[in-house]
């Protein structure tokens, strides 16, 4: 590069290299952008997000899946002794103390109430796919008669904790609502 | 020209102890940085640079294209259609693919025009501009097929005219024809098997290219003069000459394909593509992409039976030994002068050999009736004359103009002569080519 | 000598250029040859130009046009022309709410199932429906249509466009002309109130358009006429603006990222004009000691 030390003013010439070369990498990264932003999901896939659910068929102690953004929700009619057995857990014994639904704030505890919707404590609606690897629990199996994942044992009560085993967080509740006592819109 | 070569050893203390186990340090510094390059190429050279690009650009975005394409009949056409409308950017990915390979091909036309008139094909560069010549074979298969993917109507009924070409052979055409399409007609194995050899074939051609830049280093570049490189005075070093060279003519390459992606997105394609196949109806006239037109008005020329030849197979033969010429030019070429500077009538005929095949690529476009039939024979005849007859006689009876001792002899005094007017000896100077 | 040679070469450019002028010109003059109620090459006429919105390098939709145009295309194209591949959520590019569009779409029936029985059913239309065509199939619509099935619109307005020819093809390069398709389709709708010339043979059920791109007449009787479809923001109600609205509506759904594809392409263009003459720059300074 010797070559190039002319008589020129030395400032001056490497401001332009400076400028050119930053121009280059500007325009490099303004053209890497469309590549990576293409695999983000597409329009027709986003107005798909939202389903919605008539439960009226659902009597206490049943559950129906659906398939929300190609996962499965559960729905669950809880019985009397499901919820009192999700009300009567300490949040000191949980495993992971925030309510994961998506419905309330980051940080609101893992109560059962907050597991569920005001007004309709009896209903779960919540991903039923495991935190740990994302395997999909058996519904009302495992040691406290919730849901048990069968890939690597993880444990979950009736309001979807993380009870014991390798899973780290809450089943996920996702964004839901009751348009009418017997439709669900979840999404 | 090797000199100097692998007498490099890194600056830094991991670069020695990379490159001590893998020398690709001291590759990429003898190749891309030390390599001496003429100091008299023009813009006409940096297209080879233009070219790697956007090879380099049409693999990113054919790729990224096949994660949103399906290749099946009933939904290639809307999954293209799908990416155009539903996925982020689709619709930029997708013109900067189908204009991409057009600019493919006007850059590697521009390459092919260049050696030509140069005579970068002489000897010692025979097996460089083979290379050469089988990336541009490879490229045209490569685009024909990625034509066919978005199933429109041009690419069913290109996909059943090009693979009709070979029913013209006699005996085993058929056979043939049912082995590429995988039916009886265009259908979904061939579709299927088009799309495999779409994603194949550009890493076949960046396998040749490989092959080519290598031949390239081992012969050194041609030059405007064509006169072999002398002394070291007549180079310069690849980077940082010939890499702002190159990158220059880039930029402005690539602002004229921005300029059609962003604002002439379809002009050169065919409004018949928007419209989904249709087995059971023909457009009114099916024209190939615009790069193939010239060999298409070749093959539509041929309108009479040569002795046992048919037409059918006239045309096939006349289209495909159009091709076969460019393999043959080192051979059919016996100037012993390389650059057409100093060949005045070869020059001539070159440009009339440029124009003849525009001539015959607007012909392609044109309906193959009256006065065009005519026309695109007399052309095609011209076509053929320039290879067979006018490069091997003009090289045995052309007198050529003096030529300059050396590059930087001419280089001197060519900038001698801008600077001063005209002086006596400026006869003998190149040509200006910026 | 080298003066001898260049205008030799001049010379042989020049003479293939004329040759494909003589050549174009030969096309008409062959038309006429075949008389004029005979004629070989279609369209008989050429598609108008307009001035359309979308046009040039800085153009954008008219979305009061497109609102029109969709109304047009809603109360008389689509009982026969489907519209496969526009999604009612994209309406709201015209400029329609989010309600606005649910009760658009609302007002279609979809067919879908299997419900939880295995049963089809009908619902209402949602945003992430597509417009539901006319016909069951290509071959219900053939049936319908005297044999031809009606072409489908989404694309329209990109499918169709007439040759421009040489030299215009060169031209419009620098004029940025892409509005072939809107041009031929408003051309082809404002088209059909011309007569034939005398003893040109009209087939039975078919309608003389000397702007038809595929024959002297076609199928399709004139969709429009003066005050069929009501505007409500007084734009005049004719044929004419019929057409040019539902053209530009067609241009919209073939082509729905035009817009943004117009505003990306002007800071590229911007961006590489600056960094090519910094390129420049530099490429001079860095050859400006070696001789070349």
């Amino acid at each position: 590069m010797s070559a190039t030390d002319d008589t020129h003013d030395p400032n001056r010439r490497d401001f332009l290299y400076i400028a050119t070369g930053m121009a280059g990498v500007v325009g490099a990264a303004a053209v890497a952008w469309p590549f990576i932003d293409q695999m983000r999901p597409d329009a027709s896939t986003l107005a798909l997000s939202s389903v919605e659910v008539d439960v009226a068929s659902l009597t206490p102690g049943s559950s129906l899946i659906v398939k929300w953004r190609g996962k499965p929700v559960v729905v669950r009619n809880r019985t009397p002794e499901e919820i009192k057995s999700g009300e009567d857990v300490k949040l000191d014994d949980l495993k992971d103390p925030i309510a994961r639904n998506a419905n309330l704030p980051a940080d609101a505890p893992a109560t059962d109430a907050n597991r569920t919707t005001p007004g309709k404590e009896a209903w779960m609606v919540m991903v039923q796919v495991c935190t740990h690897l994302g395997c999909i629990p058996l519904g009302q199996e495992g040691e406290f008669g919730g849901w048990f994942c069968p890939c690597h044992g993880s444990q979950y009560d009736t309001a979807g904790r993380i009870r014991k085993g390798p899973a780290p967080e809450n089943m996920a509740v996702p964004v839901f609502s009751f348009i009418s006592d017997t439709k669900i819109r979840i999404g | 020209m090797s000199e100097g070569h692998s007498t490099y050893t890194p600056k830094t203390g991991i670069g020695r102890w990379f490159d001590a186990r893998l020398p690709l340090p001291r590759l990429v510094y003898d190749s891309f940085i030390a390599y001496p390059v003429p100091r008299n190429l023009n813009y006409a050279w940096t297209f080879g640079g233009i070219l790697s690009i956007m090879l380099v650009a049409q693999i990113l975005t054919g790729i990224v294209l096949a994660m949103h394409y399906s290749d099946t009949t009933g939904l290639a056409f809307d999954s293209v259609e799908k990416i155009m409308r539903d996925v982020n950017n689709g619709w930029l990915l997708r013109y900067l693919h189908s204009n991409g390979a057009s600019f493919f091909f006007i850059a590697v036309y521009v390459h092919i025009f260049r050696g030509l008139y140069y005579g970068s094909y002489k000897a010692p560069r025979e097996l460089l501009w083979i290379l050469g010549c089988i990336i541009y074979l490879l490229m045209m298969a490569t685009g024909f097929m990625g034509y066919v993917l978005p199933w429109g109507q041009m690419s069913f009924w290109g996909a059943t005219v090009i693979t009709g070409f070979f029913t013209a052979i006699p005996l085993v055409g058929d056979w043939i024809q049912q082995l590429l399409l995988g039916g009886f007609a265009v259908d979904n194995p061939t579709l299927n098997r088009f799309f495999a050899l779409h994603y194949l074939l550009p890493f076949m051609i960046a396998g040749v290219v490989v092959l080519h830049v290598w031949a390239l280093h081992v012969t050194g570049q041609n030059n405007p003069t064509g006169i072999d490189v002398k002394s070291k005075t007549d180079t310069v070093a690849f980077t940082p000459y010939a890499t702002i060279k190159d990158a220059l003519g880039m930029v402005v390459f690539l602002l004229v394909f921005a300029y059609f992606v962003f604002y002439l997105p379809n002009y050169l394609g065919h409004p018949d593509n928007y419209t989904v196949a249709n087995p059971l109806k023909t457009p009114a006239h099916i024209v190939p992409e615009w790069y193939f037109l010239p060999f298409y008005a070749i093959l539509r020329a041929i309108t009479f039976n040569i002795g046992p030849i048919n037409s059918k197979l006239g045309g096939v033969l006349a289209m495909f030994g159009a091709i076969a010429m460019l393999f043959l030019v080192p051979w059919l070429d016996t100037s012993k002068v390389r650059s057409a500077v100093y060949r005045p009538w070869y020059k001539l005929f070159f440009w009339l050999f440029l124009a003849d095949a525009v001539f015959l690529g607007w012909l392609g476009s044109r309906p193959a009736e009256g006065s065009y039939v005519l026309m695109a024979q007399l052309a095609t005849l011209f076509y053929f004359a320039f290879f067979l007859i006018a490069m091997p006689v003009l090289g045995l009876i052309e007198t050529p103009r003096r030529l300059p001792n050396s590059i930087t002899e001419a280089v001197l005094e060519k900038n001698k002569g801008s600077g001063s007017g005209h002086p006596a000896g400026a006869t003998a100077a190149p040509e200006t080519k910026g | 000598m080298k003066k001898l040679l260049v205008s030799l070469a001049a010379a042989g450019l020049v003479l293939a250029g004329a040759a494909a002028v003589i050549a174009q010109e030969q096309e008409p003059a062959k038309t006429e040859g075949h008389s004029e109620a005979n004629p070989t090459h279609f369209p008989i006429k050429e598609p108008k130009e307009m001035n359309w919105s979308f046009a040039g390098p800085f153009g954008t939709y008219d979305k009061a046009q497109l609102q029109r145009g969709l109304k047009v295309y809603k109360e008389v194209c689509s009982a026969c022309h489907s519209m496969n591949l526009v999604a009612f959520r994209t309406l709201a590019d015209l400029g329609y709410s989010e309600a606005q569009v649910k009760a658009f779409a609302a007002e279609y029936t979809i067919h879908d199932g299997p419900n939880d029985d295995g049963d089809m059913f009908d619902r209402p239309g949602k945003p992430s429906d597509y417009f539901t065509p006319p016909f069951a199939n290509e071959q219900a619509a053939a049936a319908s249509n005297g044999g031809a099935a009606p072409p489908d619109m989404s694309l329209l307005a990109k499918a169709r466009g007439v040759e421009r020819g040489f030299p215009r093809f060169i031209f419009d390069i620098f004029t940025q002309y892409q509005s072939g398709g809107p041009d031929y389709i408003h051309s082809l709708l404002t088209g059909y109130n011309e007569q034939p010339p005398a003893g040109m043979v009209i087939p039975e059920g078919t309608h003389y358009n000397p702007y038809f791109a595929n024959g002297v007449s076609l199928k399709m009787p004139p969709p429009l006429s003066d005050g069929q479809v009501t505007y409500d923001d007084g734009a005049p109600q004719t044929v004419d603006q019929y057409s040019q609205d539902v053209a530009a509506f067609l241009m919209w759904a073939a082509e729905p990222h035009l817009e943004e594809r117009k505003k990306t392409g002007f800071r590229v263009v911007i961006f590489m004009l600056l960094f090519g003459g910094l390129m420049y720059m530099t490429k001079r300074k860095v050859w400006s000691d070696v001789a070349h």
